[in-house]
């Protein structure tokens, strides 16, 4: 199963990104992770949560501006040059990341890294190839 | 179909005999009656029994809206008091409101323009005519209501607001005719939609708006949006009120009612009358009205004249859709901006909302504008990227259309006001510095 991103508009003002999360937590939606792309006049509300498709029909209902995009999940050890292993396996695949976050599980060493990337098969295969471990959507959607 | 087919359909100089006769009647009228006029006429050396043609018009001095303002409130009145039945006024926005005032006639031949516009958009005595603009002060409310009921129409006089239930009407009681400002029109079509109902459950199918400008790009999203046709329709209350001119189902400029207002197209800085189909100042000439009748009346609009017979078979003379008035106009860095032309920029890129804001300041003594613009789906991505190419390209048309750079702000969905009036599109925070 694929990983969907849930992107939501944020307008650059205070209480924006409170409005919208007041709306997930009333509706019971857990975010899984998350990461905000700021410019100067507005930014993006990234996340990852239990049922993207859900939760972009909520905060439509609710007047945001929401759209799903295809994300690649990916396992790396939360030691030291982690991360870099697979940043260089893509960057020799000839693949760009358009953006990427992290974060570290609750158990194990080990950290999970959000990726969207310009070539999703040729990232994944990539990946798989040079055996690091996908992330299956079902991990964090249910 | 016609509502007074001898009067639209009447050839030029027959109109022009029944026009000078009645120019006569009203430049003594006002000349005996009105102390303004008088002074005015007698500085210009003119005496009423100058004026024996139409053409003889071009001699006599202008109205300005000032004239009604230093006058306030009944001083350019030419009928006493007891003959008026009816006072409006202006809201006042942009200075002191402006009285007007009709007698019994003056009302009868309002409503007979309004009758003749309904008529020439397709309207007829068995439409249900939903009235949503204002009821009070403003023209628009009462202006339409006469008129669709002088024709026979159901009217639903409605009025603006509570919009949820505007919707409800729609549906249960059949409106066939929403008469409107196109901006509140704007509005209820997006209510329409965000109730889930389509356009087609309604009976809906023509709009009569007016009251602001708009463009045609505009007119468009409306016809989508509510499934109908819409159609201008034009007046102010000096002058009268809405019904002066109104579009036929050609939608190819809107027919003036001659017989009552004469229209001129000026250089607005020399006051000169231009040539037909040249853009410039429309100018009114109420030739019946009684207790108000203005001569000259500069109205601000911009506008074009088209004096050829139209193919719905009308012979009065056509005005273009206005683009926007004198005073709308924005000075930039001393270019000149009507809010129109960002309107029919934005509804020209793909996938832009209709809705926007103009901000104009001034930053260290050079003048700024930044055009709020909802972020919409197809304008939304996950990635900055995209989005600020978006961006660029409507800054880009803006620049290429006004000849200015302007800044473009992404806000949240439906954060810009929704009017149900007149849309206030411009802050101008140069005013308070």
């Amino acid at each position: 199963m694929e990983i969907y991103q849930v992107s939501v508009f944020v307008e650059n003002k205070s209480g924006k990104l409170a409005d919208i999360t007041d709306v997930l937590s009333e509706n019971g939606i857990n975010i899984r992770a998350l990461c905000i792309a700021d410019t100067a006049d507005f930014g993006i509300l990234r996340l990852i949560v239990e049922d993207p498709h859900k939760t972009e029909k909520i905060l439509m209902e609710n007047g945001f501006t929401v759209t799903l995009t295809k994300v690649i999940g990916a396992r790396i050890s939360d030691t030291p040059g982690g991360l870099s292993t697979v940043l260089r396996i893509l960057s020799d695949a000839g693949i760009s990341i358009e953006y990427l976050y992290a974060f570290i599980e609750k158990t194990a060493d080990r950290a999970s890294v959000i990726l969207r990337v310009d070539d999703d098969v040729n990232a994944e295969k990539a990946l798989t190839e040079n055996d690091v471990e996908l992330i299956d959507g079902d991990a964090f959607h249910e | 179909m016609y509502y007074n087919k001898k009067i639209e359909t009447m050839e030029r100089e027959e109109l022009k005999k029944l026009q000078a006769e009645r120019l006569k009647k009203t430049v003594e009228r006002v000349y005996n009656n009105v102390p303004l006029y008088r002074e005015r006429f007698d500085e210009y050396g003119i005496k009423p029994e100058h004026i024996k043609t139409v053409d003889d018009l071009k001699n006599l001095p202008f109205t300005y809206k000032t004239d009604l303002r230093d006058t306030y409130p009944y001083g350019l009145f030419a009928a006493p008091m007891d003959e008026v039945v009816r006072i409006h006024a202006s809201s006042g926005t942009t200075g002191k409101q402006t009285v007007v005032g009709y007698t019994k006639n003056d009302i009868d031949v309002w409503a007979e323009c309004v009758a003749r516009g309904i008529v020439s958009v397709g309207g007829s005595d068995k439409d249900i005519v939903h009235v949503s603009y204002g009821y009070g002060l403003f023209t628009g409310g009462l202006g339409l209501h006469d008129g669709a009921t002088k024709l026979g129409a159901a009217v639903v006089p409605v009025s603006t607001g509570n919009t949820a239930r505007q919707i409800n009407i729609f549906k249960d009681f059949g409106s066939t005719i929403l008469c409107c400002t196109p901006s509140y029109a704007m509005y209820l079509a997006e209510a329409v939609k965000d109730s889930g109902i389509s356009p087609d459950e309604l009976k809906l199918r023509i709009g009569i708006f007016g009251a602001e400008p708009w463009t045609e790009e505009m007119r468009q999203e409306i016809e989508k949006g509510l499934g109908i046709k819409a159609y201008d329709i034009y007046g102010l209350s000096e002058v009268c009120g809405p019904g002066v001119a109104c579009n036929c189902y050609m939608q190819n400029g809107l027919h003036v009612q001659e017989d009552h207002f004469i229209p001129e197209i000026i250089d607005p800085d020399t006051g000169e009358v231009l040539p037909e189909g040249e853009s410039g100042e429309l100018v009114f000439t109420c030739i019946t009205k009684e207790a108000l009748p203005l001569i000259r009346y500069r109205t601000r609009d911009i506008s074009s004249l088209i004096y050829g017979k139209c193919e719905c078979g009308r012979t009065t003379v056509r005005m273009t859709k206005p683009c926007g008035r004198t005073d709308d106009m924005l000075i930039i860095r001393g270019v000149n901006v009507f809010p129109s032309q960002v309107e029919s920029v934005l509804l020209n890129i793909e996938g832009v909302s209709p809705h926007y804001h103009i901000t104009v300041d001034r930053v260290n003594n050079l003048d700024t504008m930044e055009v709020a613009v909802e972020m919409s789906p197809s304008l939304f991505s996950d990635s900055v990227k995209v989005i600020q190419e978006k961006e660029k390209i409507i800054k880009q048309a803006l620049l290429s259309t006004l000849n200015i750079s302007v800044g473009v702000k992404l806000v949240g969905p439906k954060t810009i006001s929704r009017s149900e009036g007149k849309a206030n599109r411009v802050t101008d925070l140069r005013k308070n510095k």
